[in-house]
């Protein structure tokens, strides 16, 4: 049953994923004065894309056929550590927080190598550019994970979730720098604007939309539908670590369906943030990347020193 | 029994490079054989023939070559048994072979810790011997001869059998000798270029310094106690402060051949050089018998560490870990890209082992264990990856002659075994799930979340900064190693010579990486039978085995308890499998959405050349600008104008050059002062006899005072 909850859990991620994608571009759309298009556009992007006959350039080695697959597997793999409706899943025991970031690192890394493979410039740029990226991100990534692991102590997510939720409402010090560090870290792993702009083309500016340039058809479906998972991914782990208020700890249909609206409720809102900051906040160039980087970073390392000074039991 | 394995790996490993001598003999070999049947002309013609057939000129030197990598993998496989056997059996055996001096037998001990190195040892001298006759086989006999190559093999890998056993100082410097001098010869191997005798030289000067260092460690505690057995150091009693000294020495000794920063410095020089499966035997597995020795030394001779050699260690590890991966970054030869990466990995061993001793010093035996198992599982798991890249460098090189990874490119359709193989190596060395370098990250970072039951707060909050720079280290890796990868074998090759590439022919030289690649994914998936074997490692050093880790089953790994963090890589697998699968059917069902093959996105403006590609310079230059305080960087833009007024711009020069911080900032000043204190005492050599002779005689005086 546990499993089976998992599954079903896994599959709901991937089919919301494309409709969180189209609320937030409804929402920029709508707060920069334009008509926007329906929310399920990206539906019918994918479903058009995986249509299409991929066309492929011609000294594209295999490891650029595969890692499309490798990519959306190990994103989807991430989704099913996440508690999404319900809390006390066995596929979080199988992988822990620190498996999620493995499991991140491993699609950037074929994607990276993708990027490097056809021999274009635009491929080199984008794949170093995103190595440099996340290589910056990472520990401050995993510095406010471990604020939340230390402060449950635990790394299986479910059991911290339900940690949180135990405890009920206490505005703990080290939880905000937290949840601004993540904050600041999934914006620029998910490549959103200060960081990267997923709607240009711009050769200068480009970081992730360089590395997908040479795909196309299914190949281009399995990554775009990739990144909409890992934006709306790092959107369940701030709403569900942070504030886990309506997630299900039972599996009955009631809990389920009220967890369900909970986290819908919350991603939108989310997402409303997130349009309106990349609606005010202009793109950064590359070199403040790391200044914004190390910013998360500090603020993570001072929400572990305000965890361990202010709050620890001893 | 046990024992007897353990004396014929060694003993193996020896006769393998005294077959390597033979090479020079065939004319002897031949008389001799001649000889026998003269005197014996009675015995089967079979074998005569037999036997003069394999003499002939070509077959012999042929033969010879796999007789001796033969004797070498059985060599290998005598220690993964023996090593296997004693993890299993939990024993601890005690031997003295009178040899050396009369009056000092040498002791010999086999536990759970010389076992496990033992079968480190032994895996990759089984991947080496099988890798070994193809690859020597480039080699010209005059220029390069196999008898001198096969010999310090043979020693090198004896000496380093040797050190695991030895029970006694005297034993342990003997054999660490023979390890280090048989390595500087084969780092010298090819001596005709003078970097290569200035790497080994320099190979040389830091080992010698470092054994110096092990000898004075080893004597501070004989000072305490009589006799230089293991057995008589254990019992020394040290007050904290002689123990600490010990400590820094044995760190300094044992650190110089690990090669931690900033004593780090002959390993970049060192491995290019070396031929690679002899590089992949130095950085996999002898920087390995330096932790094995460090671990010996604190945890066993000494006993009773300290928390604040832990912290020590930690700090040098960070540094280290993240110091030997923003250089290996930056650079081009890949062997040398390899050997800065040890750096990197042996410091992270070195993070965990400190971790290990802060908790065992406070009080917590089985987080230490939990902490001295990563260090170790890392350990091996840097013995395998590492081993295997040095492999895949070896093979990249004698198919394209090429180690710079700027001239490389698009092997992947010219090379596509070596290049699955490589990537499986790049994969375990960027530690991603369901690889064997994940996991013992993983347990690093479980290792470091427990920093909650320590009381002292500046501790608390040390550990956790370490943590970062560890995450820092593995994304800088990824990084890295994405770097090599993609240069060289994606893309298009930016040299005539990858162009012209093709497979390696010998299957013996891809059968020695893929048995080291098949160890990483097995090791990487099921690492509980790895913690099992060393599971009896930590029982036997610390008396303390991990706790939970079979409650849950084979499947999982829960180093601390289920509830706390837990990992399985089996139902990771499956999951990924599923996952997969099912993408990939759904969408290739379609049979008329079949694959267009097309010319790449050129921007319109026609011709993609291998020379608007990606280098390696290129690749770095975010994190160089971003990191520059790192390097000693060198930069120079050259134009050559033409035209009118000498305004258009030709051509344009660019060179990169990036120098390591401790050559100026703490060798140079080292030689310097050295010269220095030469020159004082030079003036005391006149060179005029009767000043001599004065010396002799003031000398002379002062002894029979001294006397009287």
């Amino acid at each position: 049953m546990n499993w089976l909850m998992a599954a079903f859990q896994t599959l709901l991620f991937a089919a919301l994923a494309p409709l969180l994608a189209g609320w937030l571009k409804w929402c920029k759309c709508r707060l920069q004065n334009r008509k926007a298009p329906s929310l399920l556009q990206p539906y019918r992007d994918l479903f058009k894309l995986t249509n299409k006959q991929p066309v492929v350039a011609e000294q594209a080695s295999w490891l650029f056929l595969i890692a499309p697959y490798i990519i959306f597997s190990a994103t989807v793999l991430a989704a099913t550590v996440v508690p999404l409706i319900a809390v006390d899943l066995p596929t979080s025991a199988s992988a822990d927080v620190i498996v999620m970031v493995g499991f991140f690192a491993f699609a950037r890394f074929f994607l990276a190598l993708a990027g490097l493979d056809i021999g274009t410039a635009f491929g080199g740029m984008g794949s170093s550019r995103e190595m440099t990226i996340s290589s910056l991100a990472e520990p401050a990534m995993l510095m406010a994970v471990f604020t939340l692991t230390m402060a449950a102590s635990t790394t299986n997510l479910s059991i911290a979730i339900s940690h949180v939720l135990n405890e009920g409402l206490v505005l703990r010090p080290s939880f905000v720098f937290a949840l601004f560090a993540l904050i600041l870290v999934a914006i620029a792993e998910t490549g959103r604007v200060p960081v990267d702009n997923p709607a240009t083309h711009l050769e200068l500016t480009m970081i992730h939309e360089a590395m997908i340039l040479e795909y196309s058809g299914r190949h281009l479906a399995l990554i775009e539908w990739a990144s909409q998972l890992k934006l709306m991914l790092y959107g369940v782990l701030i709403a569900n670590i942070f504030f886990p208020w309506g997630i299900a700890e039972t599996f009955g249909a009631q809990a389920l369906g009220f967890g369900l609206l909970a986290i819908m409720g919350k991603l939108a809102l989310l997402a409303i943030f997130l349009a309106i900051s990349e609606t005010l906040v202009a793109k950064m160039r590359l070199f403040r990347v790391q200044e914004y980087l190390s910013f998360a970073y500090l603020l993570g390392l001072l929400g572990m020193l305000s965890h361990i000074i202010l709050e620890a039991s001893r | 029994m046990i024992l007897v394995l353990a004396y014929c790996a060694v003993l193996l490993s020896f006769a393998s490079g005294l077959l390597a001598l033979l090479m020079n003999q065939r004319a002897t070999l031949l008389e001799l054989s001649q000889y026998w049947f003269k005197k014996f002309p009675n015995s089967n013609g079979h074998y005569l023939r037999l036997i003069d057939s394999n003499l002939k000129e070509n077959r012999f030197s042929h033969l010879l070559r796999l007789t001796v990598f033969a004797v070498l993998g059985l060599s290998g496989i005598f220690a993964v048994l023996a090593g296997v056997s004693v993890l299993i059996s939990k024993e601890i055996v005690t031997d003295q072979i009178s040899l050396g001096l009369p009056w000092l037998p040498w002791h010999v001990r086999f536990d759970c810790l010389s076992g496990f190195f033992f079968l480190i040892i032994g895996i990759a001298v089984s991947a080496v011997s099988l890798y070994g006759p193809g690859y020597v086989h480039a080699y010209a006999e005059k220029q390069h001869p196999f008898a001198v190559l096969g010999l310090f093999t043979g020693l090198f890998i004896s000496g380093m059998l040797l050190v695991l056993l030895a029970d006694d100082a005297f034993f342990f410097m003997i054999a660490w000798e023979l390890m280090s001098v048989a390595s500087y010869f084969l780092v010298a191997f090819q001596h005709e270029h003078a970097a290569n005798r200035r790497a080994a030289f320099l190979y040389l000067l830091m080992a010698e310094v470092g054994a110096l260092a092990i000898i004075l460690g080893f004597g501070v505690l004989a000072s305490f106690t009589d006799g230089f057995t293991f057995d008589a150091l254990r019992e020394a009693k040290l007050s904290s402060t002689w123990a600490s000294i010990a400590f820094v020495l044995a760190l300094l000794g044992f650190g110089m051949k690990a090669g931690i920063v900033p004593v780090h410095v002959w390993l970049p020089e060192a491995h290019p050089v070396a031929p690679s499966h002899i590089s992949a035997l130095m950085s996999g597995v002898m920087l390995k018998v330096a932790l094995y020795g460090l671990i010996r030394f604190c945890y066993d001779l000494i006993g009773e560490v300290q928390w604040h050699w832990g912290v020590v260690l930690l700090v040098v590890g960070t540094v280290s870990a993240l110091g030997g991966i923003l250089y290996a970054m930056m650079q081009t030869n890949l062997k040398r890209l390899l050997a800065y990466s040890s750096v990197e990995n042996i410091g992270i061993i070195f993070m965990v082992l400190g971790l290990s001793m802060i908790f065992m010093d406070n009080g917590h035996p089985h987080l230490a264990a939990l902490g001295l198992l990563a260090a170790l599982f890392h350990g091996f798991n840097h013995a395998l990856f590492k081993n295997l890249l040095f492999l895949g460098a070896g093979l990249i090189h004698h198919q394209t002659h090429e180690l710079n990874i700027d001239m490389m490119g698009g092997l992947i359709r010219r090379m596509p075994q070596t290049s699955k193989l490589f990537l499986i190596g790049c994969m375990s060395i960027s530690s991603l799930p369901l690889f064997n370098g994940f996991v013992s990250e993983w347990l690093a970072f479980q290792t470091a979340l427990q920093v909650d039951v320590l009381d002292n707060g500046v501790l608390r909050s040390l550990i956790p900064v370490a943590a970062a720079a560890l995450a820092l280290t593995a994304a800088l890796a990824a990084a890295c190693f994405v770097k090599v990868f993609g240069l060289i074998f994606l893309g298009q090759s930016r040299s005539r010579n990858c162009d012209k590439a093709h497979e390696v022919k010998d299957k013996g030289m891809l059968a020695g990486p893929a048995l080291l690649a098949g160890l990483c994914f097995f090791s990487g998936i099921f690492p509980g039978v790895i913690i099992y074997l060393l599971n009896s490692v930590a029982g036997q050093l610390l008396g303390q085995t991990l706790p939970n880790d079979s409650a849950l089953g084979w499947l999982w790994l829960a180093p601390v308890s289920a509830e706390q963090a837990s990992y399985s890589p089996p139902l990771v697998l499956i999951a990924a499998l599923i996952a997969a699968g099912i993408s990939f059917w759904y969408l290739r069902r379609n049979p008329a959405t079949v694959m267009r093959r097309a010319e790449p996105w050129d921007c319109g403006f026609g011709g993609l050349t291998p020379r608007m590609q990606y280098t390696s310079s290129a690749f770095t230059m975010p994190l160089r600008r971003i990191f520059a305080k790192v390097w000693i960087i060198d930069e120079q833009i050259d134009k050559d104008m033409q035209g009118a007024m000498n305004q258009d711009v030709a051509a344009i020069h660019y060179q990169l050059q990036v120098h390591d911080h401790s050559w100026p900032r703490l060798y140079e000043p080292v030689a310097q002062a050295v010269n220095n204190i030469a020159k004082q005492v030079g003036r005391i050599q006149t060179g005029n006899i009767r000043v001599y002779l004065g010396y002799s005689f003031v000398t002379l005086i002062i002894m029979l005072w001294v006397i009287s």
